[in-house]
């Protein structure tokens, strides 16, 4: 897999004339931090640029309207949570519970992420170049206009889109530098880490809308049950295509390369998964 | 049909000469109790329908009709009561969780019942309220661990002649509080378990009366904004309608946990019941049911409940006070400790008799324990770890009354979340269907037919009514103990006594048994 090394911004860059702010987080608390970037933003800057985050949680929390936010380093837990409307790049790995809640904007992570990506997120993207962890995109819903996606690069712990209501989950499975769902690397025979599943257990259970294209294949006792495996149609495979054109963009894969795999597609199986369970 | 074995819990009986065949009565019942059949011109009733909520019977405009609990008599059984084998019944037929509504209906002891209030007599004297100022307003947030004031000396100054020497300036910086006028709130319910009438009326009255309503779990409705500077806003499990503009909206932000009656269970709103109103507050589309899953799946431990308190803050800007609610259940006190300590500006606590919209009756009826245990067990842990000013405590589950009301809040309550007692004052007959969403009187339903029989207004008045009457008898209760402030009442448990209760009963609610001094 041709790579990188580094995300850039597929979308367009922010205009020169955008004024942008500076802020260094070093030896700040996340408090001060997040003060620093409300007052920026308050000032009308519209590009704000973070050195040295290390853990610092909550940023962009509740922010609302078009901005862009550069992260340098790690942010801590909760980056972007109820976020309605920034772009926020991160050039290195995140930290759980990104997007959680969040109803528009975009989010980039160069790195891998850790759990709870995208909980109950209503709209805007959040891309993953590497990993995530458990509890991936639980309960992502769509209504009107507003359309959540979520795109992994690497591979998805447990309970990935657990109660799904809408929205769109993708998992790559491209895991490691090289390799592509284990294909041989050039020169050697060693298979490259082929042996890593796509997604952990309990894949879209209770799910109840939306749908989860994955890259490769999952044993049947992965999968909860309340969704069914089916092959792409055309229309899904445009939609995808469109999805992962932007994504190969903004993480810097090859499309072509990721589209040389099957997808399968989880969808589920009832819209209303609990509606006999009760009596009147 | 299969032959259902289920007996008509009710009777409906009309007297055929009062009857004028009207058909009010038909109209009035949304489960179809009455029908008119037009080849006779007469109204005959199916008794098997009725769920015994006194519509009918109240708007008949001739009395011709009554409601009577079935006489058909079971088998005298103390264990296969009539109940009992009704429910077995009706699950043999569909196969399903027994669904029910509101609160915990079972003969649990009731502790309000067990607990009598102190008067002042000859040696201390009582106070007029009608006379004296009665202090009823409460803040609700975090308090500061001390004070710091800097002293300003005002000598050499121009002064007015009535002011003392110096200043006082408040050196410390306060968390945000809620200001109530008394110490009743209305408890979360839902656009969608309740109609958008109800939620109109509570949040009305809420803004008259100088207290606060609860959005509950589905959003806030774009009609309701104004209403923000008395409103709570929910976030649950699902995230219903959650985002940045809503949680600035309210005046405080509530993570919803668990409620009393389903403790440690998730919430399913049928598709039938997501209307274009519901849909646009909840921000799901029209049809689709909503699912809150039992867990918040962000919250895994109390650390993690510190992250969403924080992160509520953050998108607040710490404007706003967090309150977090759970169930009342087994460690409700350790929990409540790790809440405040988790950074919870309030903590609410639901007792095992607070109400639902929709309830596995199992668990409503088997789960949690009594708002009374809950409210003394956490104060008095609280009060231990030297924490217990660092939140404020709601508590709700059932409250009847003023007594109720006035007996939580000398147990250690701040102040108490009221839900089934305004939907009482708002025509609720307690009749406990609210999950069917055929509420004949316009409140647990989204039917438009239904809902309209509901006027705002009319509901409004009548909660500000509650409110105002058990604020006088608060008022009166006080006076009688001689206290002015229902401050110097809170956690005040010598101005409590029981009767009919075990020494653990006693102990577990740090009351002294009645008859025993000071």
């Amino acid at each position: 897999m041709k790579s990188v090394g580094c995300c850039t911004w597929g979308m367009k860059m922010p205009a020169k004339k955008t004024k942008s702010a500076k802020i260094d987080a070093r030896g700040l608390h996340y408090k001060e931090l997040n003060d620093r970037i409300h007052e920026v933003i308050a000032s009308g800057k519209r590009k704000i640029v973070l050195e040295n985050v290390s853990g610092h949680r909550y940023i962009g929390c509740g922010v609302k309207g078009e901005m862009d936010i550069f992260v340098h380093g790690v942010p801590g837990n909760d980056l972007a949570a109820f976020m309605d409307g920034p772009r926020i790049m991160v050039e290195g790995n995140g930290e759980d519970a990104i997007g959680n809640t969040m109803n528009a904007g975009k989010i980039i992570v160069c790195g891998n992420a850790g759990d709870v990506v995208g909980y109950a997120m209503r709209g805007g993207k959040i891309y993953i170049r590497g990993d995530v962890g458990y509890r991936v995109g639980i309960h992502m819903k769509s209504y009107e206009n507003q359309f959540p996606v979520v795109i992994v690069g690497g591979s998805a712990g447990d309970f990935l889109g657990e109660y799904m209501a809408g929205g769109l989950l993708v998992v790559l499975g491209l895991n490691g530098e090289e390799g592509v769902g284990g294909k041989k690397r050039q020169g050697t025979r060693k298979k490259v880490r082929d042996d890593r599943q796509i997604a952990g257990n309990y894949v879209g259970t209770g799910m109840h809308g939306g749908i989860i294209y994955l890259r490769g294949k999952v044993a049947e006792y992965q999968l909860g049950k309340e969704v069914s495996v089916k092959r792409l149609d055309k229309q899904d495979e445009a939609t995808l295509r469109s999805y992962l054109e932007e994504y190969c963009q903004d993480v810097g894969f090859d499309l072509k390369e990721v589209l040389k795999k099957k997808f399968i597609k989880l969808i589920p199986t009832s819209s209303r998964p609990y509606g006999n369970i009760y009596t009147y | 049909m299969a032959l259902s074995l289920v007996a008509p819990e009710f009777l409906i009986e009309r007297d055929d000469e009062k009857c004028i065949a009207c058909q009010v009565c038909v109209r009035q019942c949304a489960n179809d109790a009455h029908i008119y059949d037009a080849e006779d011109d007469t109204i005959c009733t199916d008794s098997s329908k009725c769920v015994g909520c006194h519509r009918c019977s109240s708007l008949c405009p001739t009395g011709a009709l009554n409601i009577k609990k079935n006489p058909l008599h079971f088998k005298e059984n103390a264990n296969w009561t009539s109940q009992v084998q009704t429910n077995i019944y009706k699950q043999a037929e569909a196969g399903g969780v027994l669904l029910t509504g509101m609160g915990n209906d079972r003969p649990y002891p009731i502790y309000w019942d067990h607990i009598l209030l102190n008067a002042s007599q000859v040696t201390n004297p009582s106070i007029d309220p009608l006379r004296e100022p009665m202090e009823l307003r409460t803040y609700l947030g975090r308090k500061p661990d001390s004070l710091k004031f800097k002293v300003k000396s005002l000598k050499g100054k121009r002064q007015n002649k009535n002011s003392s020497a110096s200043s006082v300036q408040l050196l410390t910086k306060l968390a945000p509080q809620l200001q109530i006028e008394t110490p009743i709130l209305f408890s979360a319910m839902s656009y969608g378990s309740i109609s958008y009438n109800a939620c109109l009326s509570l949040a009305r009255a809420a803004a008259e009366a100088g207290t606060f309503y609860n959005t509950g779990e589905g959003g806030l409705h774009r009609d309701f904004y104004k209403y923000g500077p008395n409103t709570i806003v929910q976030v649950a499990s699902g995230r219903f309608g959650v985002h940045s503009e809503y949680l600035n909206a309210g005046a405080a932000v509530e993570i919803k946990v668990g409620q009393g009656a389903k403790p440690g269970i998730g919430g399913h709103l049928p598709g039938e019941k997501v209307s274009e109103g519901i849909s646009a507050t909840r921000m799901i589309p029209v049809g689709t049911d909503a699912l809150s899953p039992a867990p918040h799946h962000d919250i895994y431990s109390i650390e993690d409940l510190r992250q969403l308190i924080y992160a509520l803050k953050e998108a607040t800007r710490y404007q706003k006070p967090i309150s977090v609610k759970i169930s009342a259940v087994h460690n409700v006190a350790p929990i409540a400790s790790g809440m405040v300590r988790a950074g919870a500006d309030i903590i609410a606590i639901d007792g095992f008799r607070g109400g639902t919209g929709a309830a596995p009756t199992v668990i409503r009826d088997n789960v949690g324990i009594p708002i009374e245990l809950a409210i003394a067990a956490v104060d008095t842990r609280l009060r231990e770890e030297g924490i217990r000013h660092q939140a404020s405590v709601i508590a709700g589950g059932g409250f009847r009354s003023s007594a109720d009301i006035i007996k939580a809040i000398a147990l250690g309550a701040d102040a108490v979340y009221i839900g089934t007692s305004a939907l009482v004052a708002m025509g609720c007959h307690v009749c406990q269907k609210c999950y069917t969403g055929k509420c004949n009187w316009g409140i647990a339903t989204q039917d438009p037919y239904l809902t309209k029989r509901l006027n705002p207004d009319i509901g409004a008045r009548r909660l500000v009514n509650l409110l105002r009457a058990w604020s006088l008898e608060i008022k009166e209760i006080l006076g009688g103990m001689g206290v002015n402030a229902i401050e110097s009442l809170r956690g005040n448990r010598e101005h409590l006594r029981g009767v009919g209760l075990s020494d653990t009963d006693l102990k577990i609610l740090g009351i002294k048994p009645a008859g025993e001094a000071w």
